[in-house]
């Protein structure tokens, strides 16, 4: 099992922590953190699955790096609108009876 | 089982056992701070995968402003709640 | 019972996934093979940022706009915030001479090494996706030494920079959509117009990123 095959498992298995942890938490923040663990998993997997048969491969390696910086971008705005929300409503979490 | 394999193996332990903590730890700044080590172990795996232009950016951008963004958001919410 | 359904699609995941990557057959296409023959015509030596600046130059014209739109949509929540903030109490904490002094020290040599890190993008590991972010930590280490304020309302000098890179990287788009091809340049000129970019792309990444940690953090600083 080369290096890239293994680090593209954990990112599989990191992937699936983040998508348990963003439907299970209810915290707002703690939310953003599975997310962002969600898209590491994903970074992982992209770059280790291309690099399988043990050769550094810049092509995923460039996708991931702007992806970091756009996942960087993306948790700024989810904080924004969740310290917003909390000026609003006095709460981090979203609730349940919205159509109500 | 080579050394780098044994490194890796444990790397990769490491990574699954701090996101595990940062998403199930019970105190928010304990989960937040497991997070930053998460992004600095990821930092390690960049490096490890030959890919040294993200492990750069990651421990600069995915470790520290990410985690500079949350503590913030945390010391905020701390400072509205007193 | 979320909890169990939820446990078990991971677990399925997982498995499914893991299995679908262990069967995989080799890729048919050598991208690796592709950026290394095509080199000596990116304008740079490193393939990163060859990968990067060149070949899929558009992937990164768009991550600069949409950096640019986070920005916009923070500065569009922030300003309503700051307006109907009650006013709480100040619990700043005292920040000690030693940190200060160290910021002050550190900061000159932060904006070295992200110059150093954008002139080394095109022959070694670096570029200005790396040299913005060490930039954007000097002023969040800045701002935490209370030396650097928040920013309430980024004035007309600020915005400029800010949408700089973008609109640096825009123009070469339409000039080069002119010439031919969208961000396709000539031979000649392709090392040059990559540095500019870059050096454009620093400037803005830095501050869009210092932005995001400077608009976010600015409802407990002045205000409240």
């Amino acid at each position: 099992m080369t290096a890239g095959l293994l680090f593209a498992s954990v990112g599989v298995i990191l992937f699936a922590l983040g998508v348990a942890g963003v439907l299970l938490l209810e915290h707002l923040l703690r939310r953003i953190l599975a997310f962002n663990i969600m898209g590491s998993g994903t970074f992982l997997v992209l770059v280790g699955l291309a690099q399988r048969n043990g050769i550094a491969d810049p092509v995923p390696q460039a996708m991931v790096l702007t992806g970091i910086v756009v996942a960087v971008a993306a948790t700024a705005l989810a904080l924004a609108l969740a310290r917003r929300l909390y000026v609003l409503t006095g709460k981090l979490e979203l609730s349940q009876d919205d159509e109500a | 089982m080579s050394l780098e394999f044994a490194f890796d193996l444990l790397l990769v332990l490491t990574m699954v056992w701090s996101a595990w903590r940062s998403l199930s730890a019970t105190r928010l700044d304990r989960a937040i701070v497991m997070f930053i080590v998460f992004g600095l172990l990821m930092a390690l795996a960049w490096a490890r995968l030959s890919a040294p232009d993200i492990g750069l950016a990651e421990a600069a951008i995915g470790a520290g402003l990410t985690g500079a963004l949350l503590l913030d958001a945390y010391g905020a919410l701390q400072r509205r709640e007193i | 019972m979320k909890r169990l359904l939820v446990v078990l699609g991971a677990v399925c995941l997982i498995v499914l996934l893991l299995g679908a990557m262990h069967d995989l057959a080799p890729a048919s296409v050598e991208l690796h093979a592709a950026v290394a023959a095509n080199l000596t015509a990116s304008g740079v030596e490193h393939p990163v940022t060859a990968v990067l600046l060149n070949f899929r130059g558009y992937d990164t014209l768009l991550e600069i706009a949409v950096l640019l739109l986070a920005l916009i949509v923070i500065l569009a929540i922030g300003r309503e915030e700051a307006s109907n903030a009650e006013a709480t109490v100040d619990v700043r904490l005292l920040v000690s001479p030693v940190l200060q002094t160290l910021a002050k020290l550190a900061t000159p040599l932060m904006i070295m090494v992200a110059f150093y890190l954008l002139w080394a993008g095109s022959f070694r590991p670096g570029g200005a996706f790396q040299a913005g972010a060490v930039l954007a930590a000097a002023a969040v280490l800045l701002h935490l030494a209370e030396l650097l304020p928040s920013w309430q309302s980024p004035g007309a000098r600020l915005r400029l920079g800010l949408a700089g890179g973008f609109l640096i990287f825009l123009a070469v788009g339409a000039g080069s959509l002119m010439q031919g091809a969208l961000l396709e340049y000539p031979l000649e000129q392709a090392g040059a117009l990559i540095l500019l970019i870059e050096s454009g792309l620093t400037i803005s990444l830095g501050l869009i990123l210092a932005g995001l940690f400077l608009l976010l953090s600015r409802d407990d600083g002045e205000t409240s």
